[in-house]
């Protein structure tokens, strides 16, 4: 067996993660020197004004980045094993815009009711709480239609248009709102790892580490579900308890991520694809952390061009993302590789 | 007649009735398997097979009736007691690339591995000995896609022993194969039953084969299950039965299937 290499790949991975985490650290729109962030994050009596772009800055974005690359990563492996479909992915079957309903719905929809939100902490839990609602609703669609309906095309279309219903719902909010609200809603709506407060991080890691927990647990039923559900069922796993808790796992890391950073797409489809190619395998006890890694390195480079180093000008992180994980989604479909 | 050392029948189906919500399948079907035994399960297209073998491990709910697994209602056990009772080889196609032979054999040690399934040395023992049995060790590094339909249904089959039960369900195991490869599986199905004493139940469409090497032969025909020796049943006329409605008769002399018209 090969996997004497894996120990290898996964070295590399970790220390390219650890380098890129320090140049997102490093780098920003604010030039600052390796020993400035030195004695920042080392030194408590330096430059005060620093140690702000560093400690509630940079460090919760590379943070961030690390957590959100891994959860969408590990949410679009888990699909794509759940329905035995290469094109799987949070944002592809329409749960990121799921997510986005609900927070639309918040941000947009009760201030057309007249209610109004003054603590912070309410806002924050209730965006989450938007989001998951929404992203889970979506979710158990696909999962009700997938029972009926076993043409994988057919669900990935249905993705597609519970998505663009949901983008449309969300078009007339906007059409209907008002300045202020709408700006907040375009802002967060353009995704960004940036906006994310220590106060929010605290409800962030948690959830996102009991999620990225629920994967981990998820490794052997996942592996037996390669051959599908009847082979998985014969073979002694309860299909209903891994159902939910693949559906519990992806609602908390997807719905969690484009509540706190915006829509971000192609992670969660195009990583674990990344993490099949390194690795040449299709066991999950390799592919699910593998894809976390991966996805955490991927998700801070896409930061560090997203600040467009040198620069003052910062462009959206969804964007990046799009233009590097569409090239490996048009890979896959065009090598028309059968994975499933 | 009770009580003579004979063992308890592996699979009793009791008042069996299976379906569709519109289309009654069988109704009130008993029958009990006898350990032990090379057993095809034979029937038109739709008739019924494939739902018959999947309700006997519990992917299919039967309309009403029950199924006895070594004396016990599959309604009281578990899937995980049923995992370790029976393995199943269904029709589903397995290409799945960089998936190896080996790590799909190992699968079959589920029930007995820990929460993330490593595999011990005893598991690997087991996977390694079931890849032997059927001829694939030199193939336990190829990954899955890169195999012949023969290769891919020996592998699965490999599975099922290594999953070390007692019974082995099959559904159509040699649908796909040429002709050397029907037989190649089907002697070697034949030799695991009688060598590793297993009770081993596949349903085909191969007539021929299944009358030259099967020890049992379960019928299906007209909702109604027919079960028996291989001997008993071409006796009774039961095959006969198989080609109602149709050109083709049963040449019992010559155990053959021949046109009516020539």
């Amino acid at each position: 067996m090969k996997k004497k290499f894996h120990k290898v790949y996964f070295i590399i991975i970790i220390l390219a993660v650890i380098i890129l985490f320090g140049c997102d650290i490093i780098f920003g729109s604010v030039n600052l020197s390796l020993s400035e962030v030195w004695s920042a994050l080392f030194n408590s009596d330096s430059d005060e004004s620093i140690q702000t772009i560093i400690w509630r800055f940079r460090a919760p974005k590379a943070i961030v980045a690390v957590l959100a690359g891994a959860a969408l990563s590990a949410s679009g492996l888990q699909m794509q094993t759940l329905f035995r479909n290469p094109l799987a992915g949070p944002y592809v079957l329409g749960i990121s815009s799921g997510a986005s309903l609900g927070v639309s719905a918040l941000i947009l929809g009760l201030p057309l009711l007249g209610i109004s939100f003054d603590s912070d902490i309410v806002r924050n839990i209730g965006v989450v709480g938007a989001a998951w609602i929404g992203s889970a609703a979506i979710l158990a669609a696909i999962i009700a239609v997938s029972t009926r309906i076993k043409d994988i095309m057919a669900i990935l279309i249905l993705g597609m248009m519970f998505g663009s219903a949901s983008g449309a719902i969300v078009e007339i909010l906007q059409y209907l709102s008002p300045e202020g609200a709408l700006k907040s809603f375009v802002v967060w709506s353009m995704g960004s790892l940036g906006g994310v407060t220590t106060t929010q991080l605290t409800i962030l890691v948690p959830v996102l580490l009991v999620g990225l927990g629920i994967s981990i647990l998820l490794i052997k039923p996942l592996n037996t579900l390669l051959l599908g559900e009847s082979y998985a069922r014969s073979m002694g796993v309860n299909i209903n308890v891994v159902r939910r808790l693949i559906f519990v796992s992806t609602t908390l890391l997807a719905g969690t991520i484009t509540a706190f950073c915006g829509p971000v797409g192609f992670i969660g489809i195009a990583v674990p694809h990344m993490a099949r190619m390194f690795f040449m395998e299709a066991d999950h006890k390799t592919l699910m952390p593998a894809s976390m890694l991966l996805g955490a390195a991927v998700m801070l480079l896409c930061d560090l061009i997203a600040q467009l180093p040198g620069s003052e000008m910062t462009v959206p992180i969804n964007s990046i993302t799009a233009l590097i994980g569409i090239p490996i989604v048009i890979l896959v479909i065009v090598k028309n590789k059968k994975i499933f | 007649m009770e009580d003579n050392n004979k063992a308890r029948p592996v699979i009793e189906l009791q008042h069996l009735t299976l379906g569709y919500e519109d289309r009654i399948l069988f109704n009130d079907v008993n029958i009990d398997f006898e350990m032990g035994g090379f057993t095809a399960l034979l029937g038109r297209n739709g008739t019924g097979k494939s739902t018959l073998l999947r309700s006997i491990v519990k992917l299919i709910t039967p309309l009403s009736g029950d199924v006895l697994i070594g004396g016990e209602s599959i309604k009281t056990l578990t899937t995980k007691d049923i995992a370790e009772q029976i393995s199943f080889v269904s029709t589903e196609e397995i290409k799945i690339p960089n998936l190896k032979v080996f790590d799909v054999v190992g699968l079959g040690r589920a029930p007995y591995t820990n929460w993330i399934g490593r595999l011990g040395s005893e598991d690997k023992a087991m996977v390694y000995q079931s890849l032997d049995m059927v001829g694939m060790l030199d193939f336990a590094d190829k990954s899955v896609d890169k195999l012949s339909d023969g290769e891919r249904q020996r592998v699965m089959i490999s599975r099922a022993l290594a999953q070390d039960t007692p019974i082995i369900l099959l559904d159509e195991p040699t649908a796909f194969l040429d002709l050397p490869n029907k037989y190649e599986i089907c002697l070697l199905l034949r030799k695991l039953a009688h060598e590793k004493n297993k009770t081993i139940i596949f349903s085909s469409h191969d007539l021929n084969i299944s009358l030259e090497l099967c020890d049992n032969l379960a019928l299906i025909e007209g909702g109604n299950v027919h079960y028996g020796t291989t001997e008993m049943l071409i006796n009774n006329d039961c095959i006969q039965s198989l080609f109602k409605n149709t050109q083709l008769f049963f040449d019992k002399k010559n155990m053959t299937i021949k046109l009516k018209i020539k």
